[in-house]
This record gives C-alpha cells, sequence and structure tokens, in this order.
C-alpha cells in the first residue's frame, strides 16, 4: 500500500467504522419516541395533534377540538376572552412579537359595525415551513383560533390568507372550513350561541411584501400588495377600512388551548417576557432537520446539538440563522442564548417566525449576505425609495466584494446605507432588510476583509476568488475531481496528483465540493 | 351531518374516541403514512400505494389506514407508523416501497419489528 | 360573441374553450370585492399565461382598467405574461437550498441550457425558474421538474435528470 493512498484508505475505513456502529444500533432495542432526543426534549402544543388525519374534523373534535370555541362563545364574554389571553402573554409569532391579547383589545375597543379576522399564511421566509406544516397537519385547530379571535373582536367574516406555493394547504383548509360548515361550527348560529362567522381562504400570488399586515390587505382588496404607513393601525382602519386583526398561523394554533387550559397555565410554560413554545424549522448543515417545538428559553446549543444532533461529521458548525431576511445570525460564541425575544434581539438577531439555519465552515458569511439582500432587492415592492435603491447599492456593492473587486471603504458604505434604510424605509421589509448585512458584520467582519484586502474566501464559495489549482502537498491523489469534472478539465493518473487545465474549467465548483482532501483551492 | 351543539360536541368526542380504540370497529393493525409536503416529496406517496397494494394483496380487512401531517422530522422522512393492537406502535424511518413492502410482511403481517428501519417506539396503546 | 372570435384571431391560444371557461370564472367571481386576483389565479390556470389580450378582455369584463389589471399582474411573481417551456424546471433559492448548494445546480442548469432563470429555452423545451423554499427544506436541494420533487441534487444529478424529459 502506498503512503499516498493511506488517506484515502482512512475515509474508507472511517466509513467502514460509520457502518459497523450503524449495525451495532440496529441490534439494540428500539428506543422509545421520548427517548429520542429529537423528540424527547420537545414540548408540543402547536404540534401536538400532528398524528391525526387532517382531513377528518371528527379526529380533531377527538383531541378535545373546538371545546375552546364552544366555551367562548357560550360562557365566556369578548372581555372575558381577551383578559385570558392577556393573562396568557401570548405574543405574536409572526415576527415582531406583539402582545396577542392587546391587539385583540384594540380592535374590540374600536368603533364599527363590521369587522375582519385575519390569518397570515403567507409564509414568506424562504427556507422556514412551520405554518405550512400545522396548516397541513392540522387545519382545524387554526379554524377554532380565527373564531374565538372573532368573538373576542366582533367579527364575522374572516380570511386566510395562504400562498399559492402550499397547494396541499389549501387543499386541507378547504376541507376543514367545508366540514365546520357541516357541523355548523363555521355560520350562523354557531353552537346556537347566536354568533355567527364566515371564513374564506385567499390565495397570495407570490410577493414576499405581502405577508406584511398593509400589503396583505391591500392585496386581499385586489390590489397592488404594497404596504402604507401606519398609523392608522388595522385594528381601527384595515382589510376596506374596517377595523381588522391578522395574527400568524402559529398565534392561532395556541389560541383553542390557551382557552381550553386556561391563560395561567399558558403562562406557566417559558420565560418571564416570552410565554409558551416556539416551533422552529430547523435546517441548514445539521443532522436532523424539520420542525421543533420547545418552551421559549431553550438555548440554541439545546436545539442544534440535542435536538438537531449537531452538524453531520467532518463539518463544524459556524453560525445558525434565524429571522431569514429580516433576521441575522449568531456565532458559536452566543451558542448557548436562549431563545426568548429580548435575548435573541441581545445577540443582534431576530426570533423571526421560525427559520433556524444551521451553516458550517462551507458557508462563506459574505456570499450568505449578499444572498438575503439580493431577496430583499428583489421583493421590495418599489414604493419608497430608500428601500428600493438603497437595498439595490447595497447588494451592488456584496456582488462586488463576492467577484473579488471589493474596495476599502466598501464596509463603511454599507454600515452607512444600512443605517439609512432602517430609518427612512416605509414598512418592515426595508427596515429589517439590513439586518443580515449588519449581523454578519458583526460577527465576521475578517471574512469581508479577507475578501476586499486579500481576494480570498476562507470558505472557499466564492469562484471568482478561486484559482482552481491543486495543491500537491494536500492532494491525496485518488482521483475524485477527474471523475466528476464535467468539462474535462482535469488530467489525473493513478498516483499522481491531479491537473487542472484553467482553460477548459467552467470553475462550477464541482471539484471543490467534492475533494475529500480539501486541495483545491 | 347535523349542526352541533356543545352537548353534541362532547357525545361526538366519545363516540369518535371510542371508535378510534382499534377493536371496536373489529380492526387490529392501525397504520399512519405521514403525508405533509416533505413526506410527499420524499416519496411518500409511493410508499402509500406500495402500501395500499400489499394490503389489497393480504385480502385483510382489519387493517386501518390514516393519513396525517409531517411526523416532525423532515430528514427522515418518508415515515410510517405501525400500531398492531396491544402493542407498542413502531415509527419507521426513510422509508421506499420495497422496505415498505418488507415491513408490512414482518411487521403488520408476522408480528416482527424490523429493526434495521425503526426509528422509535411510541408507548400510546392503539 | 364577436369579440372571442378577435381574440382567437389575435392570439392562437385563446381558444373558444379556454375562453368559455374563462367567462365561467368571470361570471362565478363577478361583483365579490377584490376578486381580481383570484380570477386571475384561475385564468392562468386554464390558458397557462396571461397574454396582454386576456388581460384587457378580463378588465373589460370586470369594469377594471387595463392599467390596474397589468399592474397588480406585473407585481406579483405568479403571474407570468408569456407562454412557458413544454417543462417547468423550478430550482429552489429558499435559504436551506442555497446553503446546501442550490446556486451551483441553478448556474450549471444554467449554462447548459443556455438559459437564465425566468425565462425559457429557444426550442420551448424547459421554462428555468427560481422559487423561494418549496416547503421540502429537509430534502435541501430540492429542484422540482413539473411536479416531480428532486431532493439532494448536485450539478451532475440535475443535468441528468432534465435529461429525462424531452
Ligand atoms: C416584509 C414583511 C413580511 C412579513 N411576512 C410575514 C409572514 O410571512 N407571515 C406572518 O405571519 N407575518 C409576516 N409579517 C408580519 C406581519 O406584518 C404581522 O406582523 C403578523 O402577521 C402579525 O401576526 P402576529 O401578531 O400573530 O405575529 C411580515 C412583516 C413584514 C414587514
Ligand atoms: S417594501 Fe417596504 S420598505 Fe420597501
Ligand atoms: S429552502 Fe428549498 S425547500 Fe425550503
Amino acid at each position: 500500500m502506498s503512503e499516498n493512498n493511506s488517506k484515502a484508505e482512512e475515509i474508507v475505513e472511517e466509513k467502514a467504522e460509520e457502518e459497523e456502529q450503524e449495525k451495532k444500533k440496529e441490534e439494540k432495542v428500539i428506543p422509545y419516541l421520548e427517548d429520542v432526543p429529537f423528540f424527547g426534549l420537545q414540548k408540543l402544543i402547536v404540534l401536538k395533534n400532528k398524528g391525526i388525519d387532517p382531513e377528518l374534523i371528527d379526529e380533531y373534535i377527538a383531541k378535545d377540538g373546538y371545546q375552546a370555541a364552544a366555551k367562548a362563545l357560550l360562557e365566556m364574554t369578548p372581555e372575558e376572552i381577551i383578559a385570558e389571553m392577556k393573562t396568557s402573554g401570548l405574543r405574536g409569532r409572526g415576527g415582531a412579537g406583539f402582545p396577542t391579547g392587546l391587539k385583540w383589545e384594540f380592535a374590540n375597543k374600536s368603533e364599527g359595525d363590521i369587522k375582519y379576522v385575519l390569518c397570515n399564511a403567507d409564509e414568506g421566509d424562504p427556507g422556514a415551513f412551520m405554518d405550512r406544516s400545522v396548516l397541513e397537519a392540522d387545519p382545524h385547530a387554526i379554524l377554532e383560533g380565527m373564531i374565538i379571535a372573532a368573538k373576542a373582536v366582533g367579527a364575522h367574516q374572516g380570511y386566510i390568507y395562504c400562498r399559492a406555493e402550499y397547494p396541499l394547504a389549501i387543499k386541507r383548509l378547504n376541507i376543514a372550513i367545508s366540514q365546520a360548515t357541516e357541523y355548523g361550527l363555521l355560520g350562523n348560529d354557531i353552537f346556537g350561541s347566536g354568533f355567527d362567522f364566515h371564513l374564506e381562504i385567499y390565495q397570495g400570488a407570490g410577493a414576499f411584501v405581502c405577508g406584511e399586515e398593509t400589503a396583505l390587505m391591500h392585496s386581499i382588496e385586489g390590489k397592488r400588495g404594497m404596504p402604507r404607513p401606519r398609523p392608522p393601525f388595522p385594528a381601527h382602519q384595515g382589510l376596506w377600512k374596517k377595523p381588522t386583526v391578522l395574527n400568524n398561523v402559529e398565534t392561532y394554533a395556541n389560541v383553542p388551548q390557551i382557552i381550553f387550559n386556561g391563560g395561567k397555565w399558558y403562562a406557566g410554560i417559558g420565560t418571564e417576557t416570552s410565554k409558551g413554545t416556539k416551533v422552529f424549522a430547523l435546517t441548514g448543515t445539521v443532522k436532523n432537520i424539520g420542525l421543533v417545538e420547545v418552551p421559549m428559553g431553550t438555548s440554541l446549543r439545546t436545539i442544534i446539538f440535542d435536538i438537531g444532533g449537531g452538524v453531520p461529521k467532518k463539518k463544524k458548525f459556524k453560525a445558525v440563522q434565524l429571522g431569514g431576511p429580516s433576521g441575522g445570525c449568531v456565532s458559536e460564541e452566543f451558542i448557548d442564548t436562549p431563545v426568548d425575544y429580548e435575548s435573541i434581539a441581545k445577540v443582534g438577531a431576530i426570533m423571526g417566525s421560525g427559520g433556524m439555519i444551521v451553516m458550517d465552515n462551507q458557508t462563506c458569511m459574505v456570499d450568505m449576505a449578499r444572498f438575503f439582500m439580493d431577496f430583499v432587492q428583489d421583493e421590495s415592492c418599489g414604493k419608497c425609495t430608500p428601500c428600493r435603491e438603497g437595498t439595490r447599492h447595497m447588494l451592488q456593492i456584496l456582488e462586488k466584494i463576492t467577484r473579488g473587486e471589493g474596495e476599502p471603504g466598501d464596509i463603511d458604505t454599507l454600515e452607512e446605507l444600512s443605517e439609512v434604510i432602517k430609518d427612512a424605509a416605509l414598512c418592515g421589509l426595508g427596515q429589517t432588510g439590513p439586518n443580515p448585512v449588519l449581523s454578519t458584520l458583526q460577527y465576521f467582519r475578517d471574512e469581508y476583509e479577507a475578501h476586499i484586502f486579500e481576494k480570498r474566501c476562507p470558505a472557499k464559495r466564492c469562484p471568482a476568488l478561486l484559482e482552481f489549482e491543486v495543491d500537491e502537498e494536500k492532494c491525496i491523489k485518488c482521483g475524485i475531481c477527474f471523475k466528476r469534472c464535467p468539462t474535462e478539465a482535469i488530467t489525473w493518473e493513478k498516483k499522481q496528483p491531479a491537473k487542472i487545465d484553467k482553460d477548459k474549467c467552467i470553475k462550477c465548483m464541482t471539484c471543490i465540493t467534492n475533494c475529500p482532501s480539501d486541495a483545491i483551492f | 351531518m347535523a349542526r352541533l351543539t356543545a352537548d353534541g360536541l362532547l357525545k361526538l368526542k366519545e363516540k369518535v374516541k371510542n371508535e378510534n380504540a382499534l377493536s371496536k370497529d373489529g380492526y387490529t393493525v392501525k397504520i399512519t403514512v405521514h403525508l405533509g409536503t416533505c413526506g410527499i416529496a420524499a416519496g411518500g406517496d409511493v410508499v402509500y400505494e406500495a402500501l395500499k397494494e400489499e394490503i389489497e394483496e393480504s385480502k385483510r380487512d382489519d387493517i386501518k389506514v390514516v393519513i396525517s401531517g409531517c411526523a416532525g422530522m423532515c430528514s427522515s422522512e418518508p415515515n410510517v407508523t405501525i400500531g398492531r393492537i396491544g402493542e407498542d406502535a413502531v415509527i419507521y424511518r426513510d422509508l421506499d416501497a420495497e422496505k415498505m413492502r418488507k415491513i408490512f410482511q414482518g411487521h403488520v403481517l408476522g408480528g416482527e419489528i424490523l429493526n434495521e428501519y425503526a426509528m422509535a417506539r411510541i408507548k400510546e396503546p392503539v | 360573441m364577436q369579440q372571442l372570435q378577435n381574440l382567437k384571431a389575435l392570439n392562437p391560444d385563446l381558444t373558444e374553450e379556454a375562453m368559455s371557461r374563462v367567462d365561467e370564472i368571470i361570471d362565478r367571481n363577478k361583483g365579490k370585492p377584490g376578486c381580481l386576483i383570484p380570477v386571475l389565479e384561475e385564468c392562468q390556470g386554464v390558458v397557462d399565461y396571461l397574454p396582454m389580450e386576456l388581460l384587457e378582455y378580463i378588465g373589460s369584463r370586470l369594469n377594471i382598467p387595463g392599467s390596474t389589471v397589468y399592474g397588480v399582474v406585473t407585481f406579483y411573481s405568479f403571474f407570468t405574461m408569456v407562454p412557458k417551456g413544454r417543462h417547468t424546471i423550478k430550482v429552489c433559492m429558499g435559504t436551506a437550498c442555497y446553503v446546501r448548494g442550490i446556486g451551483e445546480v441553478q448556474n450549471r442548469l444554467q449554462s447548459k441550457l443556455n438559459v437564465k432563470v425566468g425565462n425559457t429555452t429557444e426550442d420551448r423545451r424547459f421554462t428555468l425558474e427560481a422559487v423561494r423554499c418549496l416547503g421540502a427544506c429537509g430534502l435541501a436541494p430540492v429542484m422540482v421538474v413539473d411536479s416531480v420533487t428532486y431532493g439532494g441534487v448536485s450539478p451532475d444529478s440535475a443535468l441528468k435528470i432534465v435529461d429525462k424529459y424531452e
């Protein structure tokens, strides 16, 4: 066996070892669900019904479904419902964390013969899917939450605004609505209480900004979904200028259980300022990808490493991104931060709607900032100049940096533009758009500097900053790059290091991603 | 279907609960196929088809099949949960049609849990 | 009727059959507040895209100015005014897929099929689209061809997959 091959052998051996371990696992007794950390460490409120048949209302009813609605409609006054919601301490799960009870109280007190209750199922954060899962697995919980909200504010018409990209969710919602209508749980005189509530689904048409409340209402009115300045707030002037309550899917999913078990019960879970649980969509470079519901105050470490199983072998945790294009990332240093609205904000990210994306050392943070800025620029509705022009300018600078054309001063310009946009933008999209840039600058400024001053991408993800040359010292002569190269730009012979012909190379990154010894630079 | 009153709601709940206890309807096995968007994308619908075929072939009429949303761990999809009356239910992971057929033969018909595909047991008796 | 004949002459995709379904959609929704977007969504389902002639027709039937209809159609990414290819490739540009390397897949598809994202190949074989999260992040990176979802794609496997579609 030649020494050159030893590293490749090592890899093979490791693989065998892994398989061996797998085998041993198989022979062991199968653990109980609660002993599997992924499931055992979760606390299910919103997701408690995830095993039932979502297309059968009876299954929901067997799990105490619609009893909270009966209680709210027959035994409680609107004021009592609102008081219970306030006791629970529930805060909106759509991102901003506004207290739900208070929001309902505003709408309740607002004068108006017609009022509306809306559900925000637009789930625009790319890479988040909590709301979709809840809608698909337990649609009746949303319906019930909305019935209770309607009673609390005195509304008789509701809309669920769901993105068109979620056909299965829409299908199951439609089934749920027609079944609830047949049982008389929607429509006139629900439970013989004299209270009427009608519900319709409204399909979004693919614009991120429509997740913003005023834009969403414009969209239901059939217009371009552009936000407008607030005040007036929707609680006073919302859909068709009538008092309106808008809540997120997950927010509504909590409501029936709060009314059923009492606000005190809910307030007993979580932290001082953030009550209850939060559902996260855990994705990225992490072993267990999926939905995770934990009590507020659980640490990021527990979520990512215990529940998520950490990053796969050979990769190293680098950062976790929360809140998508409005949020920021948290570096390893702050991995013990508990998830509650305030603590997360303190480390430069936001709770957001629940997207949690784990990144490893092969993720270029400058490129991630560029990715999010591209998103914000793409989705900017164009109504206000700071957002439209400011984000375009920021995107151009970030693109320049990732192309290796960054100049001294670029970082300062990015920071200045960020401040301007945050202050002057009309809606939340622009106001929070610079966050991904600011937070990567906070923790990974050295990566920006490496791109600008050394023309180097430390994570090896920016093709323009790579040489596409083989480091013969590191090369283990395995030939993988040779076999994978789509353009035959690589020559290799057994026991010889590979060589890349730069004229044929299209910089597709295949060799770099597949090289087992990190030898291509 | 009749409109529900608060009382009717409670009665319906008890009724459904009773029916869901498998033995009442003569069912002895309950199989839950977890079909959310991610489950379907991972091939859950193919697994579901294979399962239906197996049941058909087995000529058993005491097997109840239920569709549900995502079981939670998307990276282990497609998932199927199998509960035989009086035994712990078992949730299986990373299934395809082939594995589904094996599990059907081995576990559903034969009563032998297929350890190599199992993810966890669930205590709740079905 | 006169007008319908004209439409077909202007644009062969607006067949009589399609237009009768369009009329049915309009009749069903007309008068409902905020009905424009649902009508457009359904009509796109019938005709596959929303040509200018159709927009004008819908506008006049709903008594909404053509400019408003146009403004709405161009605002929402769900609507398209150009016909699509025989197959639609959607690459997921959600964060989870991006972190796991969909960017490289997209680049390879663009260069191999010689088409930019958002456009259709000259032979109308493929339309290449980028979407934000298909809700299957567990399988990232994800690509959808027509209605089949492919998880864990690499630049190489993506090319092999699209090869299967004629
Ligand atoms: C640009 C932008 C996009 C938003 N997208 C969403 C979304 O997709 N889903 C959501 O629930 N809230 C979204 N929001 C927040 C909503 O405006 C609103 O605050 C929320 O739906 C209120 O519900 P909650 O109090 O239950 O959180 C977005 C806000 C902004 C500014
Ligand atoms: S779209 Fe709201 S600030 Fe630009
Ligand atoms: S990010 Fe691609 S499926 Fe969600």
